[in-house]
This record gives C-alpha cells, structure tokens and sequence, in this order.
C-alpha cells in the first residue's frame, strides 16, 4: 500500500506537495479529486479532510492534510543520507532560518499571492469577471513582500540561506502561476528574486510538476 | 545569554512565552508598543523586516514568526519540559497539520475580529457589522469542525496536549474576554472542555499574570 495523494495537478496546494515528493524522490498515486463537482465537500472526503481542502496525502494508517504539514511530514519521514535534507535539521542555524522563512511564505506571501491568482484565473471559471480593486490592493502587499525578499537574497542565495529548503519550495506553486499572469514584472523588475525564482524552475521536481499546471476544466 | 522575547503584552509573542515556559526554558521580555509604532521603527525592522510581532534573539540567533519559533524551542528541548510534537513522525505528522489548520482556518477569521472588535475602537474606529458577521461565521465553521474532533479526541492531534493546542491560546483567550463572544466556546460543549483544560495548564495562568494585555 503505497502513498495516496489526494488532489488535483492545477491546484497550488497539492503542487506543493507534489514538488516536495519529487523532491524526496517518494513514488507515489495521485488520486484525482474533481474539484468542479464539489467532490471534495462530499461526505466520503470530508472523512478524510473534515475543512474540505485537498490536498489529503495517505501513507499506511496515517491521513494527513494542511499542505505544509504534509511537505513537512515527507521531509522527515522520507529523508534519506544520500537527499538534501529541506529542513537542515543537522544545523540549528540552517533549520532556524528553514522554519523562519517557510512562515514567511505562508503568512506574508501566500496572503497576498492568494487573492490575485484567484481573481485572475479562477473567477473567470466560475464565469464572474475579476475584481480589480482586489488586485491592485493585493499586488500593492506582495510588492512590500518581494522587497523583503529581494533585500534578503542579496544575502543568501536562497531564502533560508545558501542552499534550498522547503521554504524556497512552497513558493513554486503561487510564483509559476505569477509568472502567468500580466503581473509577472513584480519577479522580473527585482533582479535577485527573479535569479531566485529562475534557478528553481531548473529543478527536475519542479519541471514535472509544471506540466500539469494549467487553469482549465 | 538568556532568550529575549520581544512584545509581550500582544498575543502573538505569548505563543512563543507559554511554549517556553512548558519547556522550562528561561527568558526576559523587551516590550514594545504597537500603539506607538515602535514595530515600525528602523531599528525592529532589522530585526524583523516585516514589523510584525514576535522578534526572539537567542545568542546570535534572531528568529521571527511565532510558529516558527515554538517549532524550534520544541524540537531542541525536546529533552526538557512538556512534549510538546507528539512521540512519532506520525504523531508529529498530526501536531503540524492541526497547527496549519489554526494558521490557516483558525487564525485569519479571530484575527480580524480581535482588530475590529479590540484593536480599532482603541484607535477610534467602528467596526462594519457586515465584516464582524462574516468573520464570526468563518470561525463557526471551523469550530463546528473543531467541535466534532475533539469530541472524538482529547486534544486537536490526539490524546495528547501539544503545539496544535497551545497554539490556540493567545487569541481565543481575547474571545472569553471582554470581547464578549465567549458564547461561541461555550456554545460547544467538546471545545468548551478542551478550553478550560488548555486554558488552566499553569503555564497559560502565568503568562496571563505577568503580561495581562488588552484581554
């Protein structure tokens, strides 16, 4: 019985998690849940994910959900010697600066990421016109974010330091879709996000799961 | 060189004070005041570019992110103190998802009530009632939710008290306040039980004595 992984390959949350498996080199079942259906509010995964989210990953007895929880369970469980260790645990420096930066994705970035790519390529799905205002409010927020962050990576060559962890990896999902949008000067006109952004699409996990990324039904 | 915890007297820095003091962990506190907006100051934005609450300086070490540093202090004194991540990779498996679940469910709708409803009147703004009941709905569904899992469990990740739960505290302690939204707690019979059982652990008690904030 090997790993289960509940989700869709266009929705951010179950790339996070799909990247972090490739990333341990985990082989896994990518079990599609249709998400246009409203599968994922019906009882049978509402057993598995009470909020009605995916991704839900299974591995043995264990059922877990929260993306970050998840990327964070593979990293542990799934470290081999011969992998990069995405949490550094070996190095309280390293591993502090790991955990500093993967809330830094998650409550400074995500939150204002989150609405714009909604705004831009769902809404138009659920045949309502994007909100504007919105936007412009959000991309105004991830503005102040990537100036951190560009000031940050003129001192590391990743976020957390001089080596990739799982707080570069949980940008990947939002920033590919970034780059899709008409706003992807944000990354462009800051000249170390950008270095960082496309040295991260050369890696091999992150190649795989861009080619399920596309915003369609 | 003892741990220093920045801000105190607002919730967030409490997550990382009641975390430490369940590890036995000793610490000072350096205040600094939203109010006037030292968070703002060139100086805390060295430490912490955001301006958000709470900077940790350890050694040479500067952490930020409250989560982040409780995940830290309870994985290197995993040794000392209460257990705080579970005895398994599956049991920590299950403390990280419950602490993504109050991060990412929990915290955005008591967030914005705690600043409408506390926050702005003390800057002289009105909260919009259309905003205040969406935010209380958002949190009833996921205290519907909480509701049916700790009627089946003692604790958010299992039978065991943990980061999942702590870090419940600083903010739901603002809803049995003079909020004034203590029904929603009481209203759930299996979330009421988990609250006073988290709520009454020594170390929330002292955290609430030595910095009482603007419960």
């Amino acid at each position: 019985m090997g790993v289960k992984l509940y989700g869709h390959p266009m929705s951010s949350c179950t790339v996070r998690v799909m990247a972090c498996l490739y990333e341990k080199g985990v082989e896994f079942e990518l079990v599609p849940v249709n998400m246009f259906a409203g599968e994922q509010k019906m009882p049978d995964f509402l057993a598995k994910n009470p909020f009605g989210k995916i991704p839900v990953l299974e591995d043995g007895d264990l059922t877990i959900f929260e993306s970050r929880a998840i990327t964070e369970y593979i990293s542990k469980k799934y470290h081999a010697p011969a992998t990069d260790d995405l949490l550094r645990s070996d190095s309280p420096e390293e591993s502090i600066a790991v955990r500093v930066w993967v809330e830094v994705e998650s409550h400074h970035f995500q939150p204002a990421m989150s609405p714009i790519i909604f705004q831009h390529f769902v809404a138009p799905l659920q045949g309502k016109a994007p909100d504007q205002a919105i936007i412009d409010d959000h991309l105004a927020k991830l503005a102040g974010v990537l100036d951190v962050y560009e000031a940050r990576l003129g001192k590391t060559k990743y976020l957390a330091g001089d080596f990739f962890s799982l707080a570069d990896l949980h940008h990947f999902p939002y920033m590919f879709y970034l780059m899709k949008t008409p706003w992807a000067a944000a990354v462009t006109d800051r000249p170390r996000v950008k270095a960082w952004w496309e040295g991260m699409c050369g890696r091999e996990a992150f190649k795989k799961v861009a080619e399920g990324m596309k915003f369609e039904k | 060189m003892v741990v220093k915890v920045y801000g105190p007297d607002y919730a967030s820095p409490k997550r990382v004070l009641v975390c430490l003091i369940e590890k036995g962990v000793e610490f000072e506190t350096v205040g600094v005041d939203l109010f006037k907006g030292e968070h703002k100051a060139p100086e805390y934005l060295e430490l912490q570019p955001f301006g958000s609450l709470p900077v940790v300086q350890d050694g040479d070490y500067t952490l930020f992110e409250s989560r982040a540093i409780i995940r830290y202090y309870a994985e290197k004194y995993k040794d000392q103190g209460t257990e705080l991540l579970g005895k398994t990779i599956e049991e920590r498996g299950l403390v990280e998802q419950w602490l993504e679940v109050e991060a990412q469910n929990f915290h955005p709708p008591i967030f914005d009530l705690v600043l409408k409803v506390v926050i702005g009147p003390l800057r002289g703004l009105t909260p919009d009632p259309k905003q205040l009941k969406e935010s209380e709905d958002k949190l009833c569904q996921v205290l519907d939710i909480y509701e049916e899992r700790l009627s089946k469990s003692k604790y958010l990740a299992g039978n065991f008290f943990s980061l999942a739960d702590l870090s419940h505290l600083p903010f739901t302690q603002y809803l049995v306040g003079k909020m004034g939204k203590e029904y929603l707690i009481r209203d759930r019979k299996h979330v009421s039980g988990w609250w006073d059982d988290i709520s009454s652990r020594p170390s929330w008690k002292k955290v609430l004595e030595l910095w009482p904030g603007l419960y």
